[in-house]
């Protein structure tokens, strides 16, 4: 518990260092739109793997079909690779002097150094966290309720819609935040994909370390931005945390009353 | 009779269609997304032959970064380990205030960015930081050195373990810890004979991730680093490094090589874990 | 007082709700007590407590003469069995109960011969190098007393022992800790909320609710003579029936029943009937009176007679066949009580007089006569 207590400390010396230059900071080096951008990608990319993962769990748990095994280790991927290796591996594939790249590029197709780039990394690496998050709860589902309801009549979507579906809404939810979250403070799939142009490709996280490289921490400038553009994302960040563990709680709860 | 019949296969029909095609789909996501960057890779990595492999590895930079990332790795899983296993017990089991507070703040190192927890280490350590002062009598040097490097993976890899364990933990139960105690066993040889075996699955699964995590860290270490080229550049940061330098074949292999480690180990992990539940049943 | 268990004053609550209040007994050495009570009477609490998985509020725990309250659970030498067994699942079952003994640095040898003696005692020998979850419910349960047994403890508690497993289990492994008790001879102490069980194997019964006890003695005298109405309802099958005092008896309508000797006159009070402990006769007699046969249900070698007095109150009579041949529904009759146990209906609280006991003879009358009693 005693690790817990630096950490405290460093959110007060975060907020202390900011506040007075978030003004400044957000008016300058492209900040805004880095912001911008960044929420962007992450509501975009909660919103994707959040349909995907939910269909790859269901998959997962009830449909049988060989390789089921297989195909689950493959979602765990992400985990295991390291997040720049990621970028690295999106820049092979799809840079410009690969096949597949200087193919789509032809075609008007622009991954790296392009927005998309940056959502097909944060794709990868937060796929599984939906799936992670929505399985435990989709197995421990009873298939008594969905039995029920075809009994009844309703045709398979129905069911779906009106029995599976809202009792893993929260749970999809906590998924869809967590990956959310994870794709604000996103850096290393990123900094190759995108290139980093300003006000197009640019996003928080890396704006924040570049604010932070001409590693004079004597200056005013720099880090005092920094400061600034990270509390910001950091609130957004805790803000998440907190509404997941509600959310998640909130579903034990409820299963447990099942 | 024969309507309700040919319905019934027409709905068995429907249902197999959507299967099929839900399949496809996810399928189809999952190559796209994920096999396919890893099959680039592999490509790209390992196109110019073995020889260059040979050749990377054999620079002095590549393996100076290599066993600096090494060190790193094993210093933040035992750390990690132990206190994740404390940590665990303490939120599986006992009850006090705050409990949500503590494992909201476990889970907060996964939302955070790393690159914030970067600028935290700075602050805190760097010149006009909090605890510079205090190291800085010492003459540890802690920013721009092997500590801070450490110390911000550190706290990114707090979470594994501990997320990994207390579920564990919580459907085991404590009837087991009490029988071994009815039975005169002191509190160390509970856990080490009854509980320990118990959560070995979970624990090592959490370590593994925790292993991956630390490997696989650039965001923090970036910051807190100052990428001093064969000092404190660990394998992350040379393929940084090597692809601004335009050396992109090295850091293809460096980066393949960071990935099939951490791949091997997660399923060697999640194989030994399947033939242990094989064996128990 | 070598082997014996104590508890004095035994106080326990969980934030504002009292577990257990001031519950006093003793177990004699040698002996099988049984804690019986329904659900939430605190009785596995008490267990606990004098384990030392839970810490007394206040009170004190004594065994064998020597006062164990501040002791840690792993100091008490003390023998325990749980009800869903608490086997550890990574060991086999020799490993399990060799547990207690190579915590304590026995040698292997020595450790062999135990567990070998004791797998024989349990009639588990061959399954030795199996685990848990290979074994039926039954044979997990005697491997943890295998295991409890190893290291010789002073007492054995078992926390309902049998509640996890199947009647017809049940009633085997009943049979069978009778066995191992009179062979083994050790002081044991188990709860239930079973009171076939409790009657069944124990020398004495301490009967709890609400955490307090209710009474404390023998199976025939928590039986025959229930101290309080509770455990008049709660243990055996009984009829129910209100009345008002008078001179020592209490009276339903125009029927009296003897027994009501401390109540004061112009008092109600409740009278406690075991379905066998009524006569049916076809005159009436001194102490008899008359009742209305509504219903005869023939249950092989006996039948149950649904009664009802002429104040309305109903009765259920049990009685073999042969004392109650040509009897039939639509008959008026005359009844004679036994061994009423009566008490001032102001002791009696709403709970007692609905609490469903499980009884000794078939469930069935049980249930309607309960049913009945529902006045």
């Amino acid at each position: 518990m005693f690790i817990l207590l630096p950490v405290a400390a460093v959110l007060q010396s975060g907020f202390g260092n900011g506040l007075g230059n978030l003004q400044d900071a957000l008016n300058s080096f492209g900040a805004q739109n880095a912001i911008k951008l960044t929420l962007m990608m992450a509501f975009l990319t909660a919103i994707i793997n959040g349909v995907f993962g939910t269909l790859l769990a269901y998959i997962f748990v009830r449909v049988p079909f060989p390789g089921r095994d297989l195909l689950s280790t493959v979602v765990d991927l992400p985990f295991a690779v390291p997040t720049l290796v990621a970028g690295v591996m999106l820049v092979a594939l799809y840079g410009p002097h690969s096949t597949v790249g200087g193919w789509l590029e032809r075609h008007g197709i622009h991954i790296i150094f392009a927005p998309l780039g940056i959502l097909l990394a944060l794709l990868f690496v937060t796929l599984p966290l939906v799936v992670r998050s929505v399985q435990p709860v989709l197995i421990e589902l009873d298939t008594a309720e969905e039995e029920a309801a075809r009994v009844l009549g309703a045709g398979g979507l129905t069911t779906f819609r009106k029995v599976v579906f809202p009792a893993l809404r929260p749970a999809i939810t906590a998924g869809a935040l967590l990956a959310f979250a994870r794709s604000l403070g996103e850096f290393g799939a990123i900094v190759f994909v995108s290139g980093n142009i300003p006000n197009k490709t640019l996003t928080a996280p890396v704006l924040i370390t570049q604010l932070l490289n001409p590693t004079t921490f004597g200056a005013v400038a720099g880090p005092g931005e920094a400061a600034a553009v990270s509390s910001l994302l950091f609130l957004f960040s805790f803000v998440l945390v907190l509404i997941t563990e509600r959310v998640s709680s909130h579903s034990l709860q409820r299963a447990s009353e099942l | 009779m024969n309507a309700v019949s040919t319905s019934a296969r027409a709905n068995r029909r429907k249902a197999r269609l959507w299967r099929a095609l839900m399949l496809s789909v996810a399928l189809l996501y999952v190559a796209v997304l994920l096999l396919a960057p890893l099959g680039g890779i592999i490509y790209y990595a390992l196109k110019e032959g073995m020889g260059e492999v040979g050749h990377t590895f054999r620079q002095s930079d590549v393996r100076h970064a290599f066993y600096l990332t090494a060190i790193i790795m094993v210093v933040t899983v035992i750390v990690t380990t132990f206190f994740g296993i404390i940590v665990a017990l303490v939120l599986a089991r006992d009850r006090f205030v705050g409990k949500r507070l503590v494992s909201a703040l476990v889970d907060l190192p996964l939302a955070v960015s790393p690159v914030i927890v970067g600028l935290m280490a700075v602050l805190l350590f760097g010149r006009g930081g909090w605890f510079e002062p205090f190291f800085a009598a010492r003459g540890i040097q802690v920013i721009f050195a092997l500590p801070s490097m450490i110390l911000v993976t550190i706290f990114i890899s707090i979470p594994f373990v501990i997320r990994e364990v207390v579920p564990v933990l919580q459907e085991l139960g404590m009837e087991e810890e009490q029988a071994a105690w009815t039975l005169g066993a002191s509190r160390l040889q509970t856990f080490r004979r009854v509980t320990l075996p118990n959560i070995r699955w979970g624990l090592l699964y959490g370590i593994a991730l925790s292993a991956a995590r630390s490997i696989g860290e650039v965001g923090a270490v970036l910051i807190v680093s100052g990428s001093l080229q064969g000092q404190t550049e660990t394998a992350t940061l040379y393929i940084l490094r090597a692809f601004d330098q335009y050396q992109e074949q090295q850091a293809y292999i460096v980066a393949l090589t960071l990935a099939s480690f951490s791949i091997v180990m997660l399923i060697g992990i999640e194989t030994l874990k399947r033939r242990a539940s094989r064996e128990a049943g | 007082m070598a082997g014996s268990i104590q508890v004095r004053g035994l106080t326990k609550s969980f934030g504002a709700f009292r577990a257990v209040d001031d519950v006093t007994f003793e177990a004699a050495e040698g002996t099988i007590t049984a804690l019986l009570g329904p659900s939430g009477s605190g009785k596995s609490t008490v267990l606990r407590m004098i384990a030392g998985l839970e810490q007394p509020d206040a009170g004190s725990v004594w065994v064998a003469g020597e006062e164990l309250t501040e002791a840690s659970v792993q100091d008490r030498r003390l023998g325990f069995v749980f009800q869903h067994y608490a086997l550890f699942r990574h060991m086999t079952v020799r490993k399990n109960v060799a547990f207690g003994l190579s915590v304590r640095r026995v040698d292997k040898g020595t450790q062999r011969e135990r567990v070998d003696e004791l797998l024989e005692l349990v009639g588990l020998a061959p399954f030795g190098d199996r685990y848990p979850d290979q074994l039926s419910g039954g044979q997990r349960q005697r491997v943890a007393l295998a295991r409890a047994l190893a290291p010789r403890p002073q007492v054995l508690l078992l926390d309902e022992p049998f509640g996890a497993l199947d009647a017809r289990v049940r009633q085997e492994l009943r049979a069978w800790l009778d066995h191992l008790h009179r062979e083994l001879g050790v002081t044991s102490l188990f709860v239930t909320h079973d009171q076939e069980e409790a009657l069944e194997l124990a020398n004495e019964i301490v009967v709890m609710n609400h955490g307090r006890v209710e009474q404390v003695g023998p199976a025939d005298a928590i039986y025959n003579q229930p101290a309080t109405p509770f455990v008049a309802a709660f243990v055996g099958a009984s009829n129910v029936l209100r009345g008002t005092v008078w001179e020592r008896h209490v009276h339903f309508g125009h029927s009296i029943v003897a027994g009501a000797h401390e109540i004061p006159d112009g008092a109600e009070a409740i009278a406690y009937i075991r379905p066998h402990d009524i006569e049916i006769t076809n005159e009436a007699g001194a102490t008899s009176f008359p009742v209305a046969v509504e219903r005869r249900t023939d249950m092989g070698w006996m039948s149950k007679l649904h009664l009802r007095l002429e104040d309305g109150q109903p009765l259920v009579a049990q009685l073999p066949n042969e004392e109650i041949v040509g009897v039939e529904a639509g008959q008026r009759l005359f009844a004679n009580l036994r061994n009423p146990k009566v008490f001032a209906a102001d002791r009696a609280d709403v709970e007692s007089v609905t609490v469903p006991g499980a009884i000794v003879a078939p469930a069935e009358t049980q249930t309607e006569a309960q049913a009945e009693a529902q006045v």
